[in-house]
């Protein structure tokens, strides 16, 4: 990150926001070193890596939202950032399950992939970020053209999506937790849905589709 | 990270009780004051002494009993303070913080259904029942695990008492309802009270005990006080916990687990590596303290003294 692309009130307010996405990673670490993680630390890290991981992507779903309705312009500046702590909490995550939990036994990974559909959710929401936080650069903003960026980075959507449905899917019996994360999530959708809605080309497609508006 | 070795010294000879008890005392003290500064700084609940109230009684007049295990023992601490016990709260971490509500005394188990002699029992009277120490595996369906040293007498002592009549085919145990000592029972998470269920063979065999303690002790709020069932070679839901009824019934009993979710868990839920969850693997499982996920065993390792009760039944499909 170029300290010139901050705009100048903003930058100490985006090294705060920076630090703290840092906290829960920083307090695992602590956690390990003092034997604060409880009696099964793999599983404590890869729930909390897993819930920021969805945090994280809420935060960054967030940021258009908040800053059309508190007309905050400058927040558009945290958003790459905030995406790209959803992708490292991702991929700690992600390294949990295989080097803590399967200590990189493929077949035993291979098949949690493919015969359990919570992992398999999991695993897409992954892989649709991945291309996400490679083009996240101002660089590959300009290769692509301002328009087919945001259409890629529009695969966000099903990204956050399928870590819904990964937690959904994944937990027994109480779904409060996940059933947070798919309010947040149908809010922060159904926002720019209502938007697109009433922008000029979806109320032309919404009256030809005999749709009121 | 700890790798430990197989047991060759008894885990009860690493540390004496009054010491670790002690210790535990002084830690307490320590991190009262220390609570304070680190208030702050720290999870509400890692440092409180909620639940802590046990650790004063023993039990006395306790056996060795058979079928022990000689692997390590899971720390007690561990044990208190990481299992399911959905009448307190879903996180592994709410049975310990929530139980201090739970009063164990007085506590009555009524006995009824098919059988010649129905009686209410007080907690007192079975606490007098022969007690032996069975430290078993238990594994989680979640695919953790422990080693246990339960304090309990068999089930089958009770069962004789009351002697069953020749109608009752099967056992069923009703946890307490409660949701003023059991928070948990506030949401309708579960259909309380849960019930669980055993065939009568499954209850008479002689692992099947009646747990009141462990670690010498009487058992901890926050694994089923002040009695609860233990069956080694089940997933751990099908040990009910903090008992007040059981029910001799001709017909296969309605059970709490298989109510929630009838494709995922079943009557028998037997611990099958070869068997999985729908949605996880049973092959291997995680020992608490360990690294290393270790293969499950089928029947978690007791097959010996059950493989018999299943012989001509497709596992597969009474899972």
């Amino acid at each position: 990150m170029k300290a010139s692309t901050w705009g100048k009130p903003f930058t100490w307010f985006k090294a705060f926001a920076f630090a703290a996405s840092l906290i829960p990673a920083a307090r695992l670490v602590v956690g390990l070193f003092t034997g604060g993680l409880g009696a099964n630390p793999v599983e404590f890290i890869t729930h909390t890596t897993g819930t920021f991981a969805l945090v994280f992507l809420m935060l960054t779903l967030a940021v258009t939202p908040l800053r059309r309705l508190t007309g905050y312009a400058s927040l558009i500046r945290l958003r790459r950032m905030l995406g790209l702590f959803a992708f490292f909490y991702t991929c700690l995550h992600l390294s949990t399950f295989v080097v803590l939990d399967h200590f990189f036994d493929p077949a035993a990974i291979l098949q949690d992939v493919f015969k359990r559909p919570y992992i398999t959710a999991g695993s897409v929401g992954f892989l649709l970020m991945v291309p996400l936080a490679l083009t996240s650069t101002a660089g590959w903003i300009r290769r692509l053209g301002g328009r087919r960026w945001q259409q890629l980075h529009r695969l966000v959507y099903f990204s956050a999506a399928a870590g819904v449905v990964h937690f959904l899917w994944l937990v027994k019996a109480d779904l409060r937790e996940p059933l947070i994360f798919a309010g947040v999530l149908a809010l922060l959708l159904g926002y720019r849905l209502a938007v697109w809605r009433n922008a000029p080309w979806g109320k032309k497609r919404a009256a030809r589709s005999g749709v009121s508006p | 990270m700890l790798i430990k070795r197989p047991a060759d010294i008894k885990s009860s000879e690493i540390t004496d009780k009054e010491l670790y008890l002690n210790r535990r005392r002084f830690i307490q003290g320590a991190s009262l004051g220390a609570a304070g500064l680190a208030a702050g700084l720290l999870a509400p609940g890692l440092l409180g002494p909620a639940g802590m109230a046990w650790g004063a009684t023993k039990l006395d007049n306790v056996a060795k009993g058979k079928f022990a295990t000689d692997e390590p023992w899971t720390p007690l601490k561990d044990i208190t303070s990481y299992n399911n016990f959905y009448e307190f709260g879903t996180d592994k971490g709410d049975p310990k913080r929530h139980s201090g509500s739970l009063k164990t005394r007085p506590w009555t188990v009524e006995v009824e259904g098919e059988v010649h002699k129905p009686r209410t029992f007080d907690i007192e009277e079975l606490l007098k029942m022969p007690l032996e120490e069975r430290v078993y595996r238990l594994r989680c369906v979640e695919a953790w695990s422990m080693v246990i040293p339960w304090i309990g007498f068999e089930l089958s002592h009770l069962i004789k008492a009351v002697e069953p009549t020749a109608n009752a085919k099967y056992i069923q145990f009703v946890t307490l309802l409660d949701p003023e000592q059991m928070p948990g029972q506030r949401r309708e998470i579960l259909d309380w009270p849960y019930v669980e269920g055993l065939r009568m063979d499954e209850a008479m065999n002689p692992l099947t005990i009646m747990g009141v303690g462990l670690y010498g002790e009487v058992m901890p709020n926050q694994n089923g006080a002040p009695i609860r069932l233990v069956v080694p070679w089940k997933y751990g839901f099908k040990s009910a916990k903090s008992i007040v009824k059981i029910r001799f019934v001709e017909q296969e009993p309605p059970t709490s687990w298989n109510l929630a979710a009838p494709n995922e868990y079943g009557f028998y839920s037997n611990v099958n590596p070869t068997v999985n969850h729908p949605r996880w693997s049973q092959a291997s499982e995680r020992r608490i303290g360990d690294f290393f996920r270790r293969k499950t065993l089928m029947f978690n390792g007791y097959e010996e003294q059950v493989a018999s009760l299943y012989k001509g039944m497709d596992l597969k499909k009474l899972y």
